[in-house]
């Protein structure tokens, strides 16, 4: 069911595509750890796969990188197919999750070690590695052994490590992984701008939603096995296909309900209490009665407050929308830009984003407030099975 | 195709990292022990014919010299194997939570230095200390005391053996408590324990790794040393292994010999094979 | 008992006084075999005769002593020593190093009842290792010289033999030293390596034998000391090339004099620097 919403591969020419996989699978044991994956990735692209950790995004990449065997399916890189190519023969160059820099060996050492395996000659070797280290901001630093770097710098030498030898596809295994938050940040941002610089083809992997989000110019996202969806930052973010998409990527609010009506592509949603609100519903068409989870970003959750003792004012409801919902404020979590109102519906408890503007009401524990969204911006999954 | 390839290359790897320690193993350990079993097996009728039986093993139990060697040795190793832990267990014990910094790494050198020279000079330099021109007996003698023999004696043969198997027991005693955490005594005391009870209950439970692999190396060095019971030993302190000596070298009755050694492997095979079942042990973790 | 729990200061005066005590009977005898070395006097014993340098270097053609460097019979000893040491070290260590490899990186079936078999050596009697040797070959030798009339000299006591029953035990030894550090090995660092263009050969050169290299002089050092000062194992199976320790023997039971302490000087001297040598590398591999 999920092929659907994959991008379709077989038929377009493989020419302009850096990797291109068809079917891959790969099991261990009884576990399907790949299942079925197809996609492929335009060169000079920033490609990521975003999954929970054991969804078999590391399986993925270390076939890529020839260190798995496929049980079934085709590699190709820049059209050529790489099932029979040695993982020291591929055009590919994997920047390690714990980086795996030779201890041994200093900075300009570890940048020539693979220069030295393609037999560069030494002058042009030592040009090389001036370049590269001057492209990743650290000239002069050749000499150093990488346990005297710091964690950001130990980043960019094993990124010069692989780009120093123009791979024609650069993995990358969540090499952000062991950095903290504010160097994560920068280097994000880092990342980024050397892909654009280099003009390499990234494969990037992540269990890190904002990672995949903030660099990418297509997202993988990775379930069990399989692709849900592949699309733009933007795309997955704001039309997501599957339950999973949207609850995995960026914060969503998940309610339960009960489908009440449906007209068109929208549906009404009664949720506990007396609150009936609207959303878009995907995928084929929902029947009333239907058990359905509804999506709901915190951003996009309008609060209204209702003076006390007037519970029931339906005029309160603003644009004059069919919906009416009213929830209870539990608390308010203060976090800058980030500042959140958290609310209960009956059982079920919500997010909502504070507004930004100095107008902002304060909110008290215990006080009610309607609430309305755009239609649109909710989102119910019909067909899924909860 | 490229997974059959895939394990060719794994099972030729692995034959080829095995060979060597095969040979290893079986030419070398396996072969010579398996040999030395089949020759104490047999009896020479004459000088070029021999039969099977039990002759040599006969011999060990109706000849009182053979079986008296054998257990007092036995038991010598035993009490030379408590003595050494028991000496050593407070050393090792100070390097491991008392001692800081410097110090610690000080005094366990000291522990390892005499361990660089060999036994035979260990042995020696005992010999210099207690025999009755030695060192011990000239202080004597200048405070006016006749001159003493302190050497050939068992007393000299476990000085001299404790002395020989305390590396052996201070470093795995060490590595052990080492990683002992301090809380765990403190919580020992904190709930009521005294000395004797936390380090019955909480420090040698932790450190029964250590002691058990100290224990085993010490007895088992012990029951196999020759030099010191040789040289320190006096007429009566005789040792198991000077027989095994005798037959072979003197007497060149490999036959006797090798009943002999077979004795002793079992002997000691079956000390440590208590050791590790009465600790619940195993040889992988205590050697490994 | 630990720093944090107070003690009568009765017991921390015989818990001090108890390590001097030990510390003393630990040095006194290489301190006296030491001293002695150097005595004026014909016997290493008190009185004390003033001190000398004869043990070491004495001319027999100027007097009546001989020091060590004079002395052919443990010069030559020692050089036996030093050669058979000297193929223990390179045969065990790479034995050790394959073993280690076996055990560490592949997975094979009956590969913990392997493990078990390999460290078999160390609990067998070093006397037990040299005899069955001894048994296994000479008797061999013995039976193809009757039977073909074919001499295998290697196979009867002497310095091949002392080679096999020394590599017998050392083996187990080094390859726990060089295991204990490839355990430690990063495997994704070979990985890397791959990655970047190295042929499996070519990876297992230039980075996973670096990486053991310090293990590698340890277990070198430790083999070549083992080797050097073994006697139990030796005294079975030395022909007529004998190697020093058992020369020591042979010397010390028709009595001892001073060379005999110039000798272990020596000897612990040589050890020393490479005990040095090896935990030198040790520190190494900790940066």
């Amino acid at each position: 069911m999920t092929s659907s919403v994959m991008t379709s591969s077989q038929d377009s020419a493989t020419t302009a595509c850096d990797l291109v996989c068809q079917h891959l699978v790969r099991a261990f044991g009884a576990h399907q750890a790949v299942d079925d994956v197809s996609f492929e990735v335009p060169a000079g692209r920033f490609f990521s796969i975003l999954g929970p950790s054991g969804c078999g995004k590391t399986t993925l990449l270390r076939m890529l990188a020839g260190f798995e065997t496929p049980d079934a399916g085709d590699i190709l890189i820049q059209g050529r197919s790489m099932l029979p190519v040695p993982p020291n023969r591929r055009p590919v160059n994997l920047v390690f999750q714990q980086l795996a820099l030779f201890p041994s060996m200093t900075v300009a050492e570890n940048i020539a070690y693979g220069l030295k395996r393609h037999k560069v000659p030494a002058s042009a070797r030592r040009q090389r590695i001036d370049e590269v280290l001057a492209q990743v901001g650290l000239d002069g630093l050749g000499h150093r052994q990488p346990a005297a770097l710091s964690g950001g710098q130990r980043q960019r030498v094993a990124l010069a490590r692989c780009l120093v030898l123009r791979p024609a596809l650069l993995l990358l295994d969540e090499p952000l992984g062991a950095l903290d938050l504010k160097l994560r940040e920068q280097m994000k941002v880092e990342l980024k701008h050397l892909q654009q610089a280099f003009g390499t083809t990234f494969v990037y992997i992540t269990h890190d939603q904002s990672e995949a989000m903030v660099m990418s110019d297509q997202v993988a996202v990775m379930r069990e096995g399989r692709f849900e969806q592949v699309d733009t930052p933007e795309a997955l973010y704001h039309d997501p296909q599957t339950p999973f998409v949207a609850g995995f990527v960026g914060d969503n609010n998940q309610l339960e309900g009960v489908v009440e009506r449906q007209e068109g592509g929208q549906v009404g949603v009664r949720l506990s209490g007396n609150n009936l609100v609207m959303a878009q519903c995907l995928g084929p068409a929902a029947s009333v009665g239907d058990q359905v989870s509804l999506f709901i970003r915190p951003e996009f959750i309008r609060m209204t407050p209702l003076s006390s003792g007037s519970l029931s004012a339906d005029g309160m409801q603003p644009e004059g929308s069919s919906m009416h919902c009213q929830a209870e404020v539990v608390t308010t979590l203060f976090d800058g830009a980030n500042s959140r109102v958290e609310l209960r519906i009956g059982r079920q408890t919500l997010m909502a984003r504070l507004p930004q503007d100095a107008s902002s009401v304060h909110f008290h524990p215990g006080e009610w407030v309607a609430l309305s969204w755009a239609t649109e911006k909710a989102r119910v999954f019909s067909g899924w099975a909860s | 195709m490229n997974k059959v390839h895939h394990q060719h290359a794994r099972r030729l790897s692995l034959w080829l990292l095995l060979t060597p320690f095969v040979l290893w193993i079986g030419l070398l350990v396996l072969l010579p022990h398996l040999q030395m079993l089949r020759v104490s097996f047999q009896v020479r009728e004459s000088w070029d014919s021999v039969t099977w039986g039990l002759d040599q093993y006969a011999h060990f139990f109706t000849e009182p010299y053979y079986w008296r060697t054998f257990l007092r040795t036995g038991l010598m190793s035993l009490l030379t194997m408590i003595l050494t832990l028991v000496v050593a267990f407070p050393i090792a014990w100070y390097i491991a939570r008392l001692a800081r910094g410097r110090a610690r790494g000080w005094l366990f050198l000291a522990c390892l230095i005499p361990f660089w020279a060999s036994e035979l000079v260990r042995t020696y330099g005992w010999m210099i200390l207690l025999r009755e021109s030695g060192v011990f007996s000239a202080l004597l003698q200048w405070f006016g005391f006749a001159p003493t023999e302190m050497l050939y004696n068992d007393v000299a043969v476990v000085v001299g053996l404790v002395y020989n198997g305390l590396l052996f027991m201070v470093v795995p005693l060490v590595t052990t408590l080492d990683g002992l955490d301090e809380s765990l005594v403190e919580a020992g005391y904190d709930l009521g324990g005294g000395h004797f009870t936390v380090m019955r209950e909480i420090v040698v439970p932790w450190a029964m790794p250590g002691i058990v692999s100290g224990c085993i190396v010490v007895f088992m060095l012990t029951l196999g040393s020759y030099l010191t019971p040789t040289l320190m030993g006096g007429k009566d302190s005789a040792w198991f292994t000077q027989q095994i000596f005798t037959q072979f070298i003197t007497r060149f009755n490999w036959e006797q010999g090798a009943a002999l050694g077979i004795l002793l492997l079992l002997l000691s095979s079956l000390m440590i094979w208590l050791g590790l079942r009465l600790t619940g042990q195993s040889l992988r973790k205590v050697m490994g | 008992m630990i720093r944090s729990v107070p003690h009568s200061p009765w017991f921390n005066r015989i818990y001090g006084l108890y390590l001097v005590i030990f510390f003393v009977y630990l040095a006194l005898p290489l301190l006296m075999t030491v001293v002695f070395a150097f005595n004026d006097s014909p016997f290493p014993s008190l009185p004390w005769q003033g001190f000398t340098l004869d043990w070491f270097v004495a001319d027999p053609a100027d007097g009546t002593r001989t020091g060590l460097l004079h002395d052919q019979g443990l010069l030559s000893a020692l050089g036996n020593s030093a050669m058979i040491a000297l193929w223990v070290t390179l045969l065990s260590v790479v034995l050790g190093t394959v073993n280690a490899v076996l055990f560490e990186r592949l997975q094979f079936r009956g590969k913990e009842l392997l493990y078990l078999v390999m460290l078999l050596p160390l609990v067998i009697p070093g006397v037990i290792l040299g005899v069955s040797i001894l048994v296994f070959y000479s008797g061999l030798a013995n039976h193809v010289s009757n039977q073909w009339g074919i001499e295998l000299d290697m196979f009867r006591p002497s310095m091949s033999l002392v080679v096999m029953g020394q590599v017998s035990f050392i083996t187990t030894l080094s390859t726990l030293v060089i295991a204990a550090r490839l355990r430690k090995f990063d495997p994704h660092l070979e990985e890397a390596a791959l990655n970047l263009g190295a042929t499996p050969w070519v990876a297992w050169f230039t980075v996973t034998l670096p990486w053991l290299r310090p293990a590698l002089m340890g277990a070198a050092a430790m083999a070549f000391l083992m080797s050097f000062e073994n006697f139990n194992t030796t005294v079975m199976l030395t022909g007529s090339d004998t190697p020093l320790t058992v020369a020591l023997f042979n010397r010390l039971r028709e009595g001892s004099t001073p060379v005999l302490n110039a000798v272990a000087l020596f000897l612990m001297v040589a050890s020393a620097l490479l005990a040095l040598v090896a935990t030198r590398g040790d520190k190494n591999a900790e940066a």
